[in-house]
């Protein structure tokens, strides 16, 4: 046995966990799929007084997809549900293919999209992708349910604006609009390791083939995962030739802060960004109808 | 805590503290030791098992979460004592395996990959083989094996 001593608590509803955490305070930790929470409990980095699992919470586990084309993931829902929905690759195809570089299939069985964008890893894929696809997280506490956007989520690394006695309860992924093009690149040491770089692209054309609206955002390049609105915003208005998504690629460089490893210096990552990004903006420029 | 989980087709009830790794509850409560534990923090996959169907790492999960599972560990593959099933056929006649310590694991990502996917790629069986680690055989012989058992109808 590694991990120190808990006390285990499985609550069946959102309320009943609320009340827990209240109760213990930071003491207590959420367990999701724990992927990330368990190897930092074996080797005693945390030692939470108290767990409290959430997969028997009622209505966690659930993707629903609204009538406007939205998709609401449930805070406990498996990455290997979302990675086998039919609909989600139709229709979320970025999601589908930033999953694949998720760590590998063993992890993905138990690993949560909710647990992952909590644990705020900024090396992590899926925070860089909500950024992305501009999802909305709802946030449920003793007061409530607050709304919100990606962007003001992810406060620093394993950080985020969750308050003590809240928890995330879903995860609101709007739809692309029509006919855009989507790309998630990375390059890690091996399949499955943490990225050294990851980038992830969305573009949209307008009637007469020019750029209509770009996004990128990146993961392990910063203390966030790191959105680049000054190098999309020079794509928008462009044919997305070579040339123009060279320059986003070049000015991408700038935006982002990334912190170094053991693995890449900052200026090797801030080297593979630029590289990434002009690779995935080209896919995105392809499958742009 | 009472926690009643079924491994390899059969029920069992223990008394458990929360903390009990699956990966020490498959070894030490319920006898089944083929379930090696090598790093115990997910990253070398010697522990791996079938969780109602799927593989996960027993290291990164507490008995406690395996109430009401399905669980599969290695020693469910082979059809009787002194025989084994095609893949681990498949891993002798390859010559996959050295030290052995890692193989349990990788039979059971095996196991689960070739079940979604029959007729894979060289490039896929690679992928799927990334999150077990193996530091005997360099893989060569692994990726064979796979593709044999594959070819085999495994």
């Amino acid at each position: 046995m590694k991990p120190a001593p808990f006390d285990w608590q499985a609550p069946e509803t959102v309320e009943a966990a609320l009340a827990l955490k209240s109760v213990h305070g930071d003491g207590a930790r959420f367990i999701a799929g724990g992927q990330s929470l368990v190897p930092a409990m074996n080797f005693r980095v945390a030692q939470p007084g108290v767990l409290i699992d959430l997969s028997r919470v009622a209505g966690l586990d659930s993707l629903a997809w609204s009538p406007d084309g939205s998709l609401r993931i449930g805070a406990m829902v498996r990455y290997r549900a979302i990675e086998r929905d039919a609909e989600v690759a139709r229709h979320l195809p970025l999601i589908l293919e930033a999953l694949a570089e998720v760590a590998h299939p063993q992890i993905r069985t138990r690993g949560t999209l909710g647990g992952n964008l909590c644990h705020a890893d900024p090396a992590s894929e899926m925070p860089a992708v909500m950024l992305a696809l501009q999802a909305r997280m709802e946030v449920r506490g003793p007061g409530g349910t607050r709304i919100l956007p990606a962007a003001d989520f992810f406060l620093g690394p394993l950080t985020t604006a969750l308050a003590e006695d809240e928890m995330l309860a879903a995860i609101m992924v709007p739809p692309l609009p029509a006919g855009a093009g989507t790309a998630f690149l990375e390059l890690a040491r091996r399949r499955g390791d943490y990225a050294m770089m990851g980038v992830a692209a969305v573009l949209r054309r307008d009637g007469a083939g020019r750029c209509a609206e770009a996004r990128l955002a990146f993961c392990s390049a910063g203390p966030t995962p790191m959105a680049a609105p000054g190098a999309a915003a020079l794509l928008v208005g462009t044919a997305l030739a070579a040339a123009d998504i060279a320059a986003a690629a070049e000015a991408a460089k700038a935006e982002i802060e990334p912190m170094g490893s053991v693995q890449a210096s900052p200026a090797y990552q801030r080297h593979l960004a630029g590289v990434l990004a002009a690779r995935a903006l080209t896919l995105a420029a392809e499958r742009a109808a | 805590m009472k926690v009643r989980v079924t491994v390899n087709g059969v029920a069992h009830e223990r008394e458990v503290e929360p903390r009990l790794l699956l990966s020490d509850f498959l070894r030490h409560e319920i006898g089944l030791t083929g379930t090696h534990v090598g790093c115990e923090h997910g990253v070398c996959g010697a522990c791996t098992i079938l969780w109602d169907g799927e593989p996960a790492r027993a290291c990164l999960a507490f008995a406690v979460q395996a109430e009401g599972h399905d669980i599969r560990t290695v020693e469910s593959l082979a059809p009787a004592p002194g025989q084994l099933n095609a893949l681990q056929q498949a891993f002798q006649d390859s010559h996959a395996l050295q030290c052995g310590y890692c193989t349990p694991g990788i039979l059971m990502t095996m196991t689960a990959f070739l079940a979604e996917n029959p007729k894979p790629s060289e490039e896929e069986v690679r992928h799927a083989l990334s999150g077990n680690l193996c530091r005997c055989t360099g893989y060569q012989h692994i990726v064979d094996a796979v593709l044999l058992a594959a070819e085999r109808g495994a």
